[in-house]
């Protein structure tokens, strides 16, 4: 294939080095094409980071997999085309190419490199982590196994791995997911490329691990100089690195430019609605109601204990201990909203366990309104699962597919014999208007509901039998971000209706501060710090708390770089 | 540490085969009655009568007279000396009767595995990564055609066509010059000429199975994120589906060794009958009815044995191709 140099050979330098022209994607669907891409355009620079902002659905990833060719079947590019121009080379069209030919598969791994959301499942479970750099090298680089094993080393030092020549022969089950986001980016490296495609690449990651990469991207770029082309959908994330910010909504570019001129300046009601979805974040809702001043306790937990043991050997003799909850102690008033923050590993989500009683906690007591639901039995269990519910992080997941909406939440109130017939049919459907959906959608499954809609499901099952505390794990994480505030809204008025309390478990310091009265710092299994949610947020004690909130990106970019980021450190 | 796992396996069988030669001997015992019984009924068939003595007689020198625990511990004992005692029916020594049999039943279930294995992996690959063509949709429809075709109709179906067509002698696994002949490497060649038809026959629906259980593994593997990397990574599509998806889908084919070689020995058997293989199956149903009860526990001990053996192969090759199994 002949490529094209518009620019000329002087001018190469500042012809951008990837340029999207009217690129259009479509899916061979049974009832026609359907596109996913209506011509968008937009330019990557040397040296630079274009964020690509947008929320599920927009066409984010679909656009830097055609950039590689790469489109999932069924589409097809129907429309426009990718130019390239890496250094010192003529520009060629990849959208011509043979998507299986030898010309794009050069330039894929070696001139483009690209990381994925999912550091889990990104990385072969069966192949070690070297195995995998190794081939990206040799691939496209003539040298033997064993200088490809020296480079490739190389570049998971690059990448901060410590002990590299160990790391080589591990598997990536048996990294952190922020160590395998590590080792995928050392892998898209491995080869100098001019461009880098980072699709959502911290998404799954905690706030501080997430720092630490986005530091580590921004140190390897300046030292190599590629372009990156970063797809996110988190605005505090873009105001930290982005150059450039492209906005996409539902397949089309909606607005594009200097990442201050876009947040000064918006100019399209959609980014408008982004931006106003992250900042409501920042401060705590106007509309919630605190719990009365003379409000009794509903909850008292004292020194909770759960030990994981893992036992080996042909004696089974316990050979390891997870200390995952360690001695955990906190009040809950009625009507109050208590928030427990940590990153994964810290043990919240079993706190909210034990209290449901999902686990059998070892020791400690947790006093529900007089009753200690540690050494309740089944029957007085039964009851007080009435009034303790819980709500799970994915709505995708906690809803059996394959059960209608009103199945779903009439379930528990068949269970418990609350309503039948006719009865029961008018209470799902006064749940389902209380969620702000619609009653007659209940004879439809879950897969015909968007992400936001199945959460209101869900919310609508836990309320559905009218509990006192809700137990709410990570609800909102799944959640693109305009959504997020509106399960919130949702949540807070039923707060407000019902005088629900609630212990909400969260990794994500703005929700609690949105939502939360009070909210427990937790660290390894302990909480280290608890307290009133704005006095912990502006004024943190403990330095787990204080390495927690610098590493919460800033949603301003005019104050980049102005906040020292660091990692608790355990004082031995 | 792998060779530690090995051993620790080998000797987790011990006190396994001891439990099932309990139970096989129990199974053996369980039927109303014993050889003798049978026995008098089948001479009584013929109007001869055994008088009280005689029986008696029998019956101590068959040991049948002694408490079970007894008959059990003796039996264990001759086992671990390599005896596995008399058949009734055919007064010879059991090893001399299975040996051969077992043999010609491992070399065919074998040889049958590896015909399975070698038609089902490519077909199977195939389907998944063409999903949907017109190779996938003629793989699927011969799949299920050759799942639901039962293992003797087959064989008729091929013994018809190989008699008939081309006139030859097509049943059991020698021709009559070479079946009581002693081994020699004409019998050995001869033998490879009768192999082709059981291991088609006894392979076919296996083969299918394995073809659906590949493609719906494969496509499950297929849409992971990590085969997305290693395209971005410029891998050819041949090569980045043989490395990764292939490699991880395979962890279920391995696992189905362990079943398919006692499968291949008992669910045999009526093809055996027809094709008159001198394999343990017929053999094996025959000691079953006529309750030769040292027989019958040889080869229901044997082909636990085999099921255990199957199974340590599966999960060595397991820990073999995935990491993520644990050793211990």
């Amino acid at each position: 294939m002949q490529g094209e140099c518009p620019a000329g050979g002087t001018h190469q330098m500042n012809t951008p080095v990837i340029q999207i022209q009217d690129l259009n994607v479509g899916f061979s669907m049974r009832q026609g094409r359907v596109d996913v891409l209506h011509g968008i355009s937009f330019d990557l620079h040397r040296g630079k980071t274009t964020c690509v902002v947008g929320e599920s659905g927009s066409g984010k990833s679909v656009t830097a997999r055609t950039i590689l060719n790469m489109v999932p079947p069924p589409g097809v590019i129907n429309g426009g085309r990718i130019l390239f121009t890496p250094d010192g080379e003529e520009t060629v069209d990849l959208t011509a190419m043979d998507p299986r030919g030898k010309q794009i598969r050069d330039i894929r791994g070696g001139r483009i490199g690209m990381i994925f959301q999912e550091p889990m499942s990104s990385l072969s479970p069966v192949h070690t982590i070297g195995n995998q750099i190794v081939e990206a090298i040799r691939l496209h680089r003539d040298v033997s196994k064993k200088d490809a094993r020296q480079m490739a080393e190389e570049a998971l030092r690059q990448v901060e791995i410590p002990t590299p020549e160990k790391a080589l022969d591990r598997y990536a089950f048996e990294f952190s997911g922020g160590m395998r986001q590590r080792a995928m980016i050392a892998m898209a490296l491995s080869c100098r490329p001019d461009v880098l495609i980072a699709d959502e690449p911290t998404t799954a990651l905690d706030v501080t691990t997430q720092a630490e990469i986005l530091d580590l991207m921004a140190g390897l770029q300046r030292d190599l100089g590629m372009a990156i082309m970063f797809i996110t959908h988190d605005m505090g994330v873009v105001a930290e690195i982005a150059d450039e910010v492209v906005v996409m909504e539902k397949g089309h570019v909606v607005e594009k430019g200097d990442v201050h001129r876009i947040f000064d300046a918006p100019g399209h009601p959609y980014t408008r609605q982004l931006l106003g979805a992250v900042k409501r974040l920042e401060e705590p809702a106007a509309a919630k109601v605190r719990p009365a001043p003379d409000s009794g306790d509903i909850l008292k937990v004292r020194d909770l204990q759960l030990h994981f043991e893992k036992r080996e050997g042909f004696l089974q003799r316990v050979t390891d201990v997870t200390k995952a909850v360690d001695g955990i102690s906190f009040d809950l008033r009625q009507g109050e909203a208590l928030g427990i923050v940590g990153e994964s590993g810290s043990g919240k989500t079993t706190v909210g366990r034990c209290i449901a009683r999902v686990y059998d906690p070892q020791g400690g007591s947790v006093d529900y309104n007089g009753q200690d639901l540690i050494r309740a039995g089944k029957a007085e269990l039964r009851d007080t699962r009435k009034q303790i519910r819980m709500i799970f992080q994915d709505p995708f997941a906690s809803l059996n597919p394959r059960m209608t909406v009103k199945q779903l939440i009439a379930e528990p109130l068949i269970v418990n014999n609350v309503a039948s017939g006719k009865a029961l049919e008018a209470r799902v459907a006064k749940l389902l208007t209380e969620v702000g959906l619609d009653p007659g959608m209940m004879e439809r499954y879950p897969h015909a509901f968007s992400g936001g809609q199945r959460q209101r499901i869900v919310v609508a099952r836990a309320i559905a039998l009218e509990p006192k505390l809700v137990i709410a794990d990570e609800p909102t994480s799944a959640l693109d971000v305009s959504i997020r505030t509106q399960v919130l809204d949702l949540l807070l008025r039923l707060q407000a209706e019902m005088g629900l309390s609630f212990i909400f478990i969260s990794h994500d310091m703005a929700v609690i501060r949105y939502f939360c009265d009070r909210v427990a710092v937790m660290f390894k299994g302990r909480i280290v710090e608890i307290g009133e949610t704005e006095q912990i947020i502006t004024d943190p004690q403990h330095p787990y708390t204080k390495a927690l909130l610098s590493s919460v990106p800033i949603s301003d970019p005019t104050q980049r770089g102005t906040r020292q980021r660091h990692r608790y450190q355990e004082p031995a | 540490m792998l060779l530690r796992y090995i051993l620790k396996r080998i000797l987790w069988m011990v006190p396994f085969l001891f439990a099932v030669s309990i139970v096989a001997f129990l199974l053996i015992q369980a039927p109303p009655g014993d050889y003798l019984t049978t026995y008098i009924a089948k001479l009584g068939e013929s109007n001869e009568v055994l008088d009280q003595a005689s029986i008696q007689n029998l019956r101590e020198r068959f040991g049948l007279d002694q408490p079970l625990y007894v008959q059990y511990f003796k039996w264990v004992a001759n086992l671990l000396q390599g005896d596995f005692g008399m058949s009734f029916e055919w007064r010879q020594p059991v090893s001399d009767l299975i040996w051969e049999r077992m043999g010609l039943t491992v070399l065919l279930s074998f040889a049958t595995l590896l015909f399975t294995w070698a038609v089902a992996f490519p077909i199977g690959v195939y389907s998944a990564v063409r999903k949907y063509s017109i190779g996938d949709y003629v793989a699927t429809t011969l799949g299920f055609i050759g799942l639901a075709t039962p293992n003797f109709l087959l064989a008729l179906i091929l013994m018809y066509i190989g008699v008939v067509h081309f006139g030859s002698d097509v049943g059991g696994l020698f021709s009559n010059e070479y079946k009581n002949a002693p081994w020699s490497l004409a019998k050995v060649g001869d033998l490879m000429q009768h192999l082709w038809l059981p291991m088609i026959v006894l392979g076919t629906s296996a083969t299918a199975s394995l073809i659906r259980i590949m493609r719906a593994n494969l496509l499950d593997e297929l849409n992971k994120p990590y085969v997305d990397t290693a395209r971005a990574k410029g891998l050819s599509e041949f090569w980045l589906i043989m490395k990764y998806p292939v490699r991880v889908a395979l962890n279920p084919f391995v696992s189905t060794i362990g079943w398919i070689l006692p499968n291949l020995v008992s669910g045999a058997v009526v093809t055996a009958i027809v094709l008159s293989l001198p394999t343990a199956g017929p053999l094996m149903l025959q000691a079953l009815l006529a309750q030769d009860m040292y027989l019958a526990g040889a080869f229901v001990l044997l082909l636990s044995s085999l099921t255990v053996v199957g199974m340590l192969i599966s999960d060595i090759l397991l820990v073999l191709l995935d990491p993520r199994v644990k050793y211990d």
